[in-house]
């Protein structure tokens, strides 16, 4: 029998304004195993903590219960207390009170006698602990990076600045991502290149970042400290050790009708390609859908001029396996798909442009030189009608997204700022929901719109856009002065809601991290542990996590690659030791447990047992390595003499909960 | 049997540990009501609900038991809730063979963001055990007070 003391907290009004903490811990002081009982309004706080510590010298306690918030919440917290108590940390069960019993029932006496049974139920539970004992397993002092955009390249930089060594995987082929389109950063109009391109040079030239840039992660395997990731370099028909980047072949590529996806098909460019000036690596790329000589077999002037002898065409996907201690996952964003909007004639003007498509429109390397001209014809536009939250904030809505896209409302006045500045002759229109501009120096940068710039800031969604004789009828609605508004507009810019890369989904499920429902990476803790994903070992990075402005993701990328470089300094991790483990005398060597099992920790060993009359019988059993069992469970219920069972959730304390609860 | 005003079934809820749990906290981080006759125990994994713990609930008095886990595709541990639905599916099936209602169990899929799914999944599980009254069958009345 455990000598047991438990510990009720109030966590201040949280949990003792619906649940009487001072019944709850004298019917719980009378549970078989109780020697002590108490409450305090903050079991977490140092002096709570004390108190635990000094109760279990005082009383002698084998083990203890804590009635309080989730253990996903202070487990680790108490599991340290009672250690440093000289208890082993497995010997402590937590009764969540707060978030499973206080906060959602409103009827005291009801609440009070649900955590008098969650408390019973932990109570069972402790009673058959046993104390365990982590086993350690090694680092790979390697971290991978997946998406190199600033997030993933701000990550790298600071993991390699610790002298660790990082590889870059980007499914392009080049690192930069998005923000590589974008003309000028707000709040500052600092140019986009100049501050990232020096950092992508950075990443090529750091002897610790490999980057493996056209390639994608394929398959995951293993756990924190050694994942074996499979990584599909895909082919670029160039050798990317010789190439040098002069450019020559994507001058005289005769195929020139391929749409440049940098430029987001507002031109075109040829087969061979190199996306941008800066690319880094700076080597070219064969799109094969448009190549002649891939297609047909027949042309090869991309060979013929290049003198380094760059080119094969008989280049094949190859898949290389690495090993890592660390991933981070910093795939991401895209803008949503616009032709779902018909209302805002997004399919059917060229002059009906997204924000994306805008910033490439004004970008001096963009298709215009930088220029501002419509679409269609060529001509300057003097209208333009900003429309923002296309896509965001559609609650309940069939298209659309939930969420607040976070950087619209800004790089929208910034747009709306540079036309007026470059050509103060336009009227510049922004209509909007709300204008969202928390962040430093962002409400002043919008007011510079309004007040400075004249820009014409109209509360109310537009209706409906129709393309007319060259023009773009805008009809909307004043919410302020509810009039009906009609604008002849020469152009209109969506700011389109933006949603996680479409490659999160596919890589959450490779790396086992978990996603919320609009495929945005989860967190360990949406405060206290906001850049971990709940899975061992993946980090979150940028906008794969949530939208973010770029000092926000350079700041996330800072503290993912802070976390890092925390898990590969050290040489030994210490692992969960609530793994499976069989009863060998009932085991009889079936295989059904390695089967199920997704990690491969079970083994099968012959050993030697005592038979009948003084023999030794030979049998065949299992053998699960603590390293590499994660302790789900499966094995245990496949178990068909029920040898196998998992440590810290045995069947018997489960039973026991049961129990606990039914009776 | 009829419904009894004044009846309040006791319902165990198993909650795998990275999904679920999670979800039954937000629920309660966000103050959405369920009854209080739900009680949850923690498991690591859908997969870990060996369907003995079932049977030991009915036998025990419980009037209904839910298994939560990940949404397929989406286990912690890969495919751990797939082996918990067909073992599920099984067990299920003999329940109904041996008389017990196939409304006093469940397996329900609730990601750690679906906090409103937990409290409205629970709030209708209660309300139809509820409706079914008292589980007399496997209830082994040696075992009660």
């Amino acid at each position: 029998m455990q000598r047991i003391g438990v510990f009720v907290c109030w966590c201040g009004s949280n949990i003792a304004a619906t649940v009487d903490v001072e019944a709850v811990s004298q019917a719980l002081a009378k549970e078989p195993g109780v020697v002590f009982s108490t409450n305090y309004q903050y079991m977490c706080s140092q002096t709570g903590q004390d108190m635990i510590q000094s109760k279990i010298h005082e009383y002698n306690l084998s083990a203890v219960v804590i009635c309080s918030c989730s253990p996903r919440m202070h487990e680790a917290t108490f599991r340290r207390t009672c250690e440093k108590a000289g208890l082993n940390p497995y010997m402590v069960e937590i009764a969540n009170i707060r978030e499973q019993c206080s906060w959602i029932h409103k009827d005291r006496a009801e609440a009070t006698e649900k955590a008098v049974i969650l408390g019973r139920a932990a109570i069972a539970k402790v009673q058959l602990n046993a104390p365990l004992t982590a086993g350690t397993s090694p680092v790979t002092k390697r971290a991978l990076v997946i998406g190199g955009g600033i997030a993933g390249i701000q990550t790298a930089l600071d993991i390699a600045d610790a002298g660790f060594e990082v590889d870059i995987v980007e499914k392009e082929p080049t690192i930069g991502g998005k923000m590589t389109q974008i003309d000028k950063t707000f709040p500052t109009l600092d140019c986009a290149a100049c501050i990232l391109t020096p950092k992508m040079v950075d990443c090529a030239q750091n002897e610790k970042i490999t980057i493996y840039a056209y390639s994608e992660v394929e398959a995951v395997s293993g756990f924190v400290g050694s994942f074996r990731v499979k990584i599909r370099r895909k082919a670029r028909y160039v050798k990317e050790d010789v190439c040098t980047g002069c450019g020559l072949c994507t001058e005289k590529c005769p195929q020139k009708k391929v749409p440049n996806a940098f430029n987001l098909g507002l031109d075109t460019r040829r087969a061979i390609y190199i996306p941008f000036a800066q690319a880094v690596p700076k080597v070219a790329t064969i799109d094969a859908d448009y190549c002649t000589m891939l297609r047909t077999g027949k042309c090869g002037v991309c060979s013929k001029v290049c003198e380094a002898g760059a080119i094969d065409y008989k280049q094949k996907d190859e898949v290389i396996e690495r090993e890592y201690g660390a991933i981070v996952a910093a795939t991401g964003y895209n803008p949503i798909s616009l032709a779902q909007f018909d209302e805002f004639a997004y399919s059917q003007s060229p002059d009906v442009v997204s924000s994306l498509e805008f910033e490439r429109l004004m970008n001096a390397a963009g298709p215009t030189g930088g220029t501002l001209l419509r679409p269609s014809d060529g001509t300057h536009p003097k209208t333009i009608v900003f429309v923002q939250c296309v896509g965001s904030r559609c609650d309940g809505a069939e298209k659309g997204k939930p969420y607040c896209s976070k950087i619209c409302c800004m790089y929208t006045a910034k747009h709306a700022m540079l036309c007026r500045e470059k050509y103060p002759d336009t009227d510049v229109y922004v209509f909007y929901i709300d204008v969202r501009t928390p962040g430093k120096n962002f409400d002043e940068f919008y007011r510079r719109a309004v007040e400075e710039y004249g820009v014409h800031y109209i509360k109310g969604m537009v209706g409906k856009v129709v393309p007319e004789n060259g023009k773009l009828k805008v009809r909307a609605s004043d919410l302020l002065d509810g009039r009906q508004l009609h604008i002849d507009a020469d152009m209109v810019v969506l700011a389109a809601a933006i949603e996680p890369d479409k490659s999160a989904r596919p890589l959450a499920t490779m790396l086992t991290a978990s996603m919320d429902t609009n495929d945005f990476f989860t967190e360990a803790h949406p405060k206290l542990r906001p850049v971990e994903s709940p899975t061992a070992g993946i980090f979150l990075s940028g906008a794969c996590q949530g939208p973010k402005d770029i000092p926000e993701t350079v700041a996330q990328a800072g503290a993912a690659a802070s976390k890092v470089i925390g898990l590969l300094s050290k040489d030994q991790l210490t692992c969960n030791p609530c793994v499976a483990a069989p009863n060998e005398m009932m085991c009889n060597g079936c295989s059904s447990c390695e089967k199920v099992c997704p990690y491969g920790a079970i083994t099968y060993v012959d050993k030697e047992f005592r038979g009948p009359n003084r023999t030794t019988l030979i049998r065949r059993v299992a053998q699960v390595n603590p390293a590499v069992c994660q302790g789900c469970g499966a094995c245990t219920v496949a178990c068909p003499s029920g040898a196998m069972d998992l440590k810290g959730f045995s069947n018997r304390q489960i039973m026991a909960e049961v129990d606990a609860i039914c009776l | 049997m009829s419904v009894n005003e004044s009846f309040r079934p006791t319902i165990v809820a198993f909650c795998c540990n990275w999904c679920s749990y999670a979800g039954a906290d937000l629920s309660g981080t966000n103050r959405l009501n369920y009854p209080a006759n739900v009680k949850i125990i923690r498991i690591p994994c859908s997969c870990r609900l060996n369907p003995m713990f079932i049977l030991r609930a009915f036998q025990r008095g419980a009037d209904g038991v839910i298994l939560c886990g990940c949404h397929p595709g989406d286990c912690h541990y890969t495919t751990g809730n797939y082996y918990a639905r067909r073992r599920m599916t099984l067990l299920f099936s003999m329940l109904d063979y041996l008389g017990v209602e196939r409304e006093r169990t469940r397996v329900e899929w609730v990601s750690a963001a679906e906090g409103a799914k937990f409290a409205a999944t629970m709030n209708e599980f209660v309300e139809t055990v509820t409706k079914l009254g008292k589980n007399r069958r496997l209830e082994d009345l040696r075992c009660s007070k």
